[in-house]
């Protein structure tokens, strides 16, 4: 298995840990990628909320390069990047006037035909829960875990379309996988606030005293989260998330290849674990020492 | 009595649909998308409002609204509208003309992050997340806001001094100037 991979802006700073950990499991796991050569900035939202042309363009010029480097399929770990390589393909696609327009903006031709996909989806899809869960040396017996998908993964259905739009499975699969438990909780997809982070701050701490709140009455000890807003959303802002609820404990925000990373038997150094503001320590030393190991190990 | 409506221009929603490509015109007022809207707390017109009110031509009530800058264009009623309607496209399309008629914006805090985060991206191909929070910081004058956060943010090295440039940093300026014109054509 070899795909292109788009890291993408995010990855680049606030969730260098995401990259990190996307590259380490990647490697565990057999997922060969190669980064796009001088990839630009996909546009996210600001860029459809300003300027529509620019919105499908600048994934375009990403999506041209990958095809010039000799790819037919991308890979994405960050949920908006994902979504806006997605919608300018389905773009293009499905209407001439937007194609010809991003061919005249780009000045090279495309016909979104480079396929593009997350990581979620190629771990469920391509490799399989099961294949995943072979390579497991030390898995998590007994960790309850809350799977956050947010919007941009799941929605629109037409454009993303890779589990179901309103209850998605394929993490909590994947947390199975693991050697985990995943708790039934109502809500998966609802959205953190995204990029209303730091304009809109009040509105991003009330959305997230929400998902934590009922993540913890759902009975989870952590959430996975395979998005870089939501990660940081959760985790950076949870104290500020938390205020006025005196009752909740501090709740580890994780990214999905952190955990499989650890129960491939990768340490927390090489996942980037240092970068969360909630620590995972709790949750690493809850890993089975795997088969062979002398133990002591956390 | 007056029963007179207010509103009665259709231009606005034909101007709608056509920068959104979505038949705003469709929508019967079942209220699902303010139902399931995240952010309808925070809103002064929820969506299923400002869906009427651009069947009215209510530009002014509309382009002045904070609501159009609370989406977070998460795209859940997108989803469930049952008429297929891209309601978070009609938001856009909505954003967009507030700021294209140069007036003042309810909600300037947004406006001066998306120029910030659209400025690093055309001077270095890529995000720069220092330089685009200092350049929002100087033009949303919400100077103080999340900088007792900064130490952190340098601790966990998700703040990096010196922007990452793209080698294609050229190409995108240029397509930032190509994109401009194409929008002034529609």
């Amino acid at each position: 298995m070899k795909y292109a991979f788009f890291p993408g802006c995010s990855l680049e700073s606030t969730a260098w840990d995401f990259d990190k950990s996307t590259r380490a499991m990647c490697q565990a796991l057999g997922i060969e990628i190669v980064d796009i050569p001088d990839w630009v900035c996909c546009g996210s939202t600001p860029a459809h909320s300003s300027n529509a042309s620019l919105a499908v363009a600048l994934p375009v010029v990403n999506l041209q390069k990958a095809k010039a480097a000799g790819f037919s399929e991308v890979l994405t770990a960050c949920a908006s990047c994902y979504a806006r390589l997605r919608t300018a393909n389905h773009k293009v696609q499905h209407s001439p006037q937007e194609r010809d327009r991003a061919e005249r903006i780009t000045e090279a031709a495309y016909d979104g035909g480079v396929k593009v996909r997350h990581i979620l989806d190629v771990l469920f899809n391509d490799l399989g829960a099961q294949e995943v869960a072979k390579r497991i040396t030390n898995p998590f017996p007994g960790l309850r875990v809350a799977s956050y998908y947010g919007c941009l993964l799941s929605r629109p259905p037409e454009v993303v379309a890779f589990d179901d739009p309103e209850h998605p499975t394929c993490m909590d699969e994947l947390v199975k996988a693991a050697g985990a438990e995943p708790v039934d909780w109502p809500y998966k997809t609802e959205c953190c606030g995204a990029s209303l982070s730091i304009s809109k701050t009040e509105t991003v701490n009330r959305l997230g005293n929400r998902l934590l709140t009922m993540a913890h009455r759902a009975g989870a000890e952590c959430i996975v989260v395979a998005c870089p807003l939501c990660q940081l959303n959760l985790d950076f802002r949870q104290a500020e998330a938390k205020k006025g609820q005196g009752n909740l404990p501090d709740i580890p925000v994780i990214y999905i290849t952190q955990l499989l990373g650890l129960a491939l038997g990768l340490e927390p150094g090489a996942l980037g674990l240092e970068a969360l503001t909630i620590s995972a320590a709790p949750l690493s030393a809850r890993r089975a020492v795997a088969a062979g190991q002398t133990g002591g190990r956390s | 009595m007056n029963d007179t409506l207010q509103w009665t221009d259709a231009s606005l929603v034909r101007e709608v649909e056509r920068r959104s490509g979505t038949p705003a015109s469709a929508c019967f007022q079942c209220h699902k998308c303010s139902s399931g809207c995240p952010v309808a707390p925070d809103m002064d017109l929820m969506s299923s409002q400002i869906m009427r009110l651009v069947h009215l031509g209510a530009k002014d009530e509309i382009l002045e609204s904070e609501a159009i800058w609370a989406c977070a264009s998460c795209e859940a009623c997108s989803t469930r509208c049952p008429m297929g309607i891209d309601v978070a496209a009609v938001m856009d399309a909505l954003r967009m003309m507030a700021v294209e008629r140069k007036a003042e914006v309810a909600d300037a805090r947004a406006t001066s992050f998306n120029k910030a985060f659209l400025t690093s991206v055309r001077w270095h191909g890529r995000v720069f997340e220092l330089g685009m929070m200092t350049l929002y910081k100087l033009t949303s004058r919400d100077l103080f806001a999340d900088m007792d956060k900064v130490p952190r943010m340098l601790a966990k090295r998700k703040l990096a001094f010196l922007p990452h440039f793209s080698k294609s940093a050229k190409l995108v300026r240029k397509v930032f100037q190509r994109a401009q014109e194409e929008e002034k054509k529609r």
